[in-house]
């Protein structure tokens, strides 16, 4: 039995990037900052790769939300391995307020018009740290999940997940049609090599609307504030043992 | 030049170029040193030496490849995970490809 699977691709501030809070708190700085795929995505399509080249998997299908640049994260996606891509297009100011509840919706609906058998998504991107979307796109689709899966095989006509939980692993099994979210350490991507992003530019691409599709992207949460993490307090250096002392015993610690 | 391995010295140069948007150090950085190391052997007519020069920059290509999975890799789980939290499965794993982060910037010049 070959499978179709349907893998998403978030495009978000790159992970080497130092991330600038904006001067009036209501986001991050990204005009001008590099973007690249989500890592943990990265590892999801990976796996969907394998999946295929294992024969578990026929057809992977990359799907990405926001705005037109998400077709060059896409692009990166099919040049490791996906064969077509739907780029979900949403304007910068919607973009702004997505959120996973809106990426879930999108992700089920597709999943649905694509008869998709398994879904593989990243257990959360690293710009919001959500880690929502599998959760809730198995709940819209009413499908088993596997979340943060660090291993997965075919098993008869499911599949056994290992998942990464406090302390351990624990393996599960699943029946398809499954959702499951890719954990850190469930593959090591490929990287995206210069002929294959030029086969890339060949391959299908399809664009749609959150209108095609029925989704409201009417924000559920308002974001109040977005604020840099406190700075370290300065040390501060002291002669000798005498004084530590003392100070120690001024902050009331001794 | 009339040279068999013309067109591989070419796509080899442009596959470098293409990693090099992703160096750690900033691009400008890796084109020149890059761009120096090709220089330095334009004058390389021999076949054989070729093919050596060829065989090494294939392999800076797939030291890349490993530098650039280890440092997302590495900062992910420095980000994610708890220091203690050390997984001997993937640290097995990984054990084969080369750390290269200690020599980042003196690798490419003796490309």
């Amino acid at each position: 039995m070959a499978l179709r699977a349907l893998v998403g691709c978030k495009r978000v501030i790159d992970y080497a990037v130092r991330v600038r809070v904006k001067p009036d708190k209501t986001g991050v700085v990204t005009d001008g900052v590099k973007h690249s795929m989500n890592p943990f995505d990265e590892i999801a399509v990976e796996e969907a790769v394998r999946l295929k080249e294992k024969k578990v998997v026929s057809e992977i299908i990359a799907v990405s939300c926001g705005p037109a640049q998400c077709q060059e994260t896409l692009r990166t996606a099919m040049a490791m391995g996906a064969d077509k891509a739907i780029h979900v297009e949403i304007p910068s100011p919607q973009y702004e307020t997505l959120q996973p509840i809106h990426i879930a919706k999108i992700m089920a609906k597709l999943a649905t018009d694509q008869k998709a058998d398994i879904v593989i998504l990243g257990k959360q991107a690293i710009d919001d740290d959500c880690n929502q979307t599998a959760q809730m796109t198995a709940a819209f689709l009413d499908w088993p999940q596997g979340v943060f899966a660090s291993k997965i095989d075919k098993e008869g006509d499911g599949l056994t997940v290992m998942r990464e939980i406090d302390g351990g692993l624990e393996t599960i099994k699943v029946k398809l049609p499954a959702v499951i979210s890719a954990d850190l350490r469930l593959n090591e991507p490929r990287y995206a090599t210069l002929p294959n992003i030029m086969k890339a530019k060949k391959k299908p691409l399809d664009k749609k609307t959150p209108a095609d599709l029925g989704v409201d992207l009417k924000p559920r949460i308002q974001v109040l504030s977005v604020e840099d993490p406190p700075v370290r307090e300065a040390g501060a250096k002291v002669a000798d043992v005498d004084e530590l002392i003392s100070r120690l015993k001024a902050l009331g610690r001794i | 030049m009339t040279n068999i391995h013309r067109s591989e010295v070419i796509r080899l140069y442009k596959t470098l170029l293409y990693m090099g948007r992703d160096y750690p150090l900033g691009y400008p950085y890796f084109r020149d040193r890059c761009h120096r190391a090709f220089a330095k052997n334009r004058e390389e007519r021999d076949a054989t030496k070729v093919a050596t020069l060829l065989r090494h920059g294939h392999f800076v290509v797939a030291e890349m490849e490993a530098l650039y999975f280890l440092k997302k890799y590495r900062t992910m789980k420095r980000r994610y995970y708890p220091e203690e939290q050390v997984d001997a499965q993937i640290d097995a794993k990984l054990k084969n490809i080369r750390d290269l982060e200690p020599d980042d910037g003196k690798k490419n010049k003796n490309l």
